[in-house]
């Protein structure tokens, strides 16, 4: 049984990220240009300027799966970092000087390039870098959505958008290639589509995948959003999927209950979670997290696609209000029949955790699913009990099945 | 001193400051709400410190691992005790603040409510750009709410008297810097919180009079061998770490702090017109480790802080959960070291310090330098 369940595109997925990171490691060899981006940042132009992108937040996210923070803490906390800062960025900090995690160190960096549209967390973080390999930094200036996307913010958004093509190429003395973003931009509009077709198949009951699963597939829309090797293999993995609903193929043996994650992963946990909700026959169908790199595809126009990415890249679940960022939740209950929500209250990330108490309320007022607030960190394991979080999700589970029942 | 009993008054009693104070208050919670603007549509701008009780309801909507300063102001807002108050505005800064916002603005009614997005980055033409648009929006915002022009004349008015306000506080803090006996550290903090709660108009006249007050006693005082320490922070929630510095044989001769020089430095320019003069002096003031300049600004101005001051040594009154500074003070520490500057870390928000280990703290610094 256990072997049916696997998903295939697994083993490729991994080789091409060891692929993109040997590539990376090796840029500097082969005459190439690195810049260290946020997750959430415009990657777009720096693929058409033939600037290889790193991602210092999936180097923390291999980190805390491969478990390899602990280390990394006790050093930044030896630089003087508070216990309490973002752990992805404390384990960045500390690996640029000691060269450790999985991969020894990311390539130095050329230039960075920070979008705070995830969090304030990373012009802090990205201004250290900048100082420790004295590299220009650039920031794209993305203002909260609270309430609309003002034309002051569209203004300034393209503005900057402006102003970030002109760094890029003050940086690499080249100019940009209109052609070649316009076909990046039509890549990355059409990985994205094909990474929103993927988690749209957990709809199926029972789910081909679980969000365990769109935690490790969604390093290749993060890294590697833009090029073709990310379409070809969204094609690949979408087909599988389908295959899988066709079959009736579940990633869990028995699926009697469907949950929906809210929050990063913790990635030093998820064998044990993936466990223990499939213990109490429960799939985690989505999550708002991986699908955030698909959220906003209904602002950009392929056509114009520097034009639009300012308001696609500013109006992403984390930069928006609370109020609508519920109203997503509540669409994705509907849309994957939920019958309860997770929300990890996750230390490291303060956006994403502040208000969770005010989604969960008006989860419970507009749909009367159990919501249950689990603590932990997305990397940092000392900020974790896996005590505590076993009762937690057992009481939860309860609720759940009672409702069901 | 008679002189600073107003301000002793104001801190210890916000509502009653604030309604005597002239307009319908408004509430605001750091250095980069627009005071002017709020000023000239009638309002009062007040500046919101927690009061002192228990957390419970902000349990139901903020973690633990938020800064007590906005979960006691939290608290304050759903328990009721700001019912004083007609508004509420955020300008954008920190994370927490952020959702903060939206958390009040969900859960607190409240006659006027708006947020100020005002750009995280401040150098580029952009952003110079931007900033005039959203205070342009905001103007529009507070002349609906208020049911008035803010006409360039009115705008104009209240940017000399916060003008005022500024080279007075500006003056004190020198004067406190060249005699630090005058006033202790606790009173000049004292005066500036106040000067943010009470009416201005009547702040400046007991600042005018609290001014030729201590020119006189510096006059009169013989100098003083007080270790020269600079604090340097977010919001001072912790008064008596004054006395207590004093007591360990230091006096505080400047800071860096959002309850301090970061709130008062720096004159709008008169000349420009008014709006293009506040956004010019946005741009320009000491900034909070929440905006973006470059990579080295903080490093810059402490280095220039501690010039201008003398300072034998530096405090760090770091609040808990407060991710901005957290992040810039491996940085600082670095650059004294650099400069052979002793530095003393004191985190603030935290019960696991008792007075009497933090005096002790204190005395082994002042002694060491």
């Amino acid at each position: 049984m256990a072997d049916i369940r696997k998903i295939r595109s697994a083993k490729k997925m991994r080789d091409i990220m060891t692929t993109y990171y040997l590539d990376a490691l090796t840029a500097s060899e082969n005459g190439k240009q690195v810049a260290w981006i946020t997750s959430g940042g415009p990657v777009e132009p720096l693929l058409a300027m033939d600037i290889i992108p790193v991602y210092p937040e999936n180097h923390g996210a291999m980190i805390g799966a491969a478990k390899m923070g602990q280390d990394l803490f006790t050093k930044a906390e030896e630089m003087g970092y508070s216990s309490d800062i973002c752990s992805y960025a404390a384990a960045d900090i500390a690996c640029a000087v000691v060269k450790g995690g999985p991969l020894g160190g990311l390539p130095k960096p050329d230039m960075l390039v920070c979008c705070n549209n995830i969090c304030g967390t990373v012009v802090k973080w990205y201004e250290i870098q900048a100082r420790y390999f004295d590299v220009p930094l650039f920031l794209l200036d993305t203002p909260v959505c609270h309430t609309e996307y003002t034309s002051e913010i569209a203004t300034y958004v393209r503005d900057q958008v402006d102003e970030y093509v002109e760094f890029l190429e003050e940086h690499t003395g080249r100019k940009l290639d209109h052609d070649r973003m316009e076909q990046v931009g039509r890549l990355s509009v059409r990985g994205q589509e094909l990474w929103q077709q993927v988690l749209n198949t957990t709809t199926h009951r029972p789910s081909p995948m679980s969000a365990f699963d769109a935690f490790f597939f969604l390093a290749l829309i993060v890294t590697l959003r833009g090029t073709q090797t990310a379409v070809d293999f969204y094609t690949e993995l979408l087909a599988e999927m389908e295959e899988r609903t066709r079959e009736g193929i579940g990633i869990i043996a028995q699926e009697d209950h469907r949950i929906l994650w809210d929050n990063l992963p913790v990635w030093h946990q998820l064998k044990w979670l993936s466990g223990k909700f499939a213990d109490h026959n429960a799939c985690l169908v989505a999550d708002t997290y991986t699908s955030a790199w698909c959220g906003s595809l209904k602002y950009i126009d392929p056509d114009n696609f520097l034009d639009s990415l300012a308001q696609a890249y500013t109006r992403i679940y984390l930069n928006i209000g609370l109020d609508q960022m519920a109203d997503q939740v509540l669409q994705m209950i509907d849309h994957y029949q939920a019958d309860g929500l997770v929300m990890h209250s996750n230390r490291s990330c303060k956006p994403y955790s502040f208000g969770q108490m005010d989604i969960a309320q008006r989860v419970r007022e507009k749909t009367g699913i159990p919501v249950t607030l689990l603590e932990a960190d997305m990397t940092d394991p000392r900020k974790f009990s896996r005590a505590q979080a076993d009762t937690r999700i057992d009481a939860f589970m309860e609720m759940v099945q009672q409702r069901n029942s | 001193m008679k002189e600073l009993l107003a301000f002793h008054q104001a801190v210890n009693d916000p509502r009653g400051a604030a309604l005597a104070a002239s307009g319908d208050p408004i509430g605001y919670l750091c250095s980069y709400a627009p005071e002017e603007l709020i000023h000239s549509a009638g309002f009062h701008p007040h500046r919101l410190f927690p009061g002192q009780a228990e957390i419970s309801l902000a349990d139901n909507h903020l973690q633990p691992y938020c800064c007590h300063l906005l979960r006691g102001i939290l608290e304050d807002g759903l328990s009721g005790r700001l019912d004083y108050i007609h508004g509420m505005v955020f300008p954008h800064t920190c994370d927490a603040v952020q959702r903060v916002s939206d958390i009040w603005r969900l859960n607190i009614p409240q006659a006027f409510f708006t947020d100020v997005g005002m750009p995280t980055k401040l150098k580029a033409k952009s952003a110079r750009r931007y900033m005039t648009l959203v205070l342009s929006r905001f103007k529009a915002e507070l002349e609906d709410a208020a049911d008035m022009e803010i006409t360039p004349e009115r705008l104009g008015e209240s940017i000399r008297l916060y003008n005022g306000i500024r080279r007075h506080l500006t003056a004190l803090y020198a004067l406190k810097s060249d005699h630090p006996h005058i006033l202790s550290g606790e009173d000049l903090s004292t005066v500036v919180r106040a000067t943010m709660i009470m009416d201005r108009e009547t702040a400046l006249e007991h600042l005018a009079s609290l001014a030729a007050r201590l020119k006189e006693a510096a006059a009169e005082r013989p100098p003083t061998t007080a270790k020269r320490i600079l604090i340097t922070g977010s919001v001072c929630d912790t008064p008596d770490i004054y006395s207590l510095i004093e007591a360990a044989g230091g006096s505080v001769v400047g800071d860096d702090l959002c309850t301090g020089q970061r709130w008062f430095q720096g004159l709008v320019p008169e000349d420009l017109p008014p709006l293009e003069g506040l956004v010019s002096r946005y741009l320009d003031r000491y900034i909070c480790p929440a905006k973006h300049l470059d990579p080295i600004a903080r490093r810059d101005r402490l280095i220039q802080l501690i010039q201008t001051h003398r300072a034998d040594g530096v405090v760090f009154l770091r609040l808990k959960f407060c991710d901005p500074h957290a992040f810039d003070y491996p940085h600082l520490v670095q650059t004294l070291e650099e400069v052979g500057l002793p530095h003393l870390l004191v985190e603030t928000g935290r019960m696991d310090e008792s007075r009497e280990q933090l005096a002790t703290r204190l005395e082994t610094f002042t002694e060491m330098i």
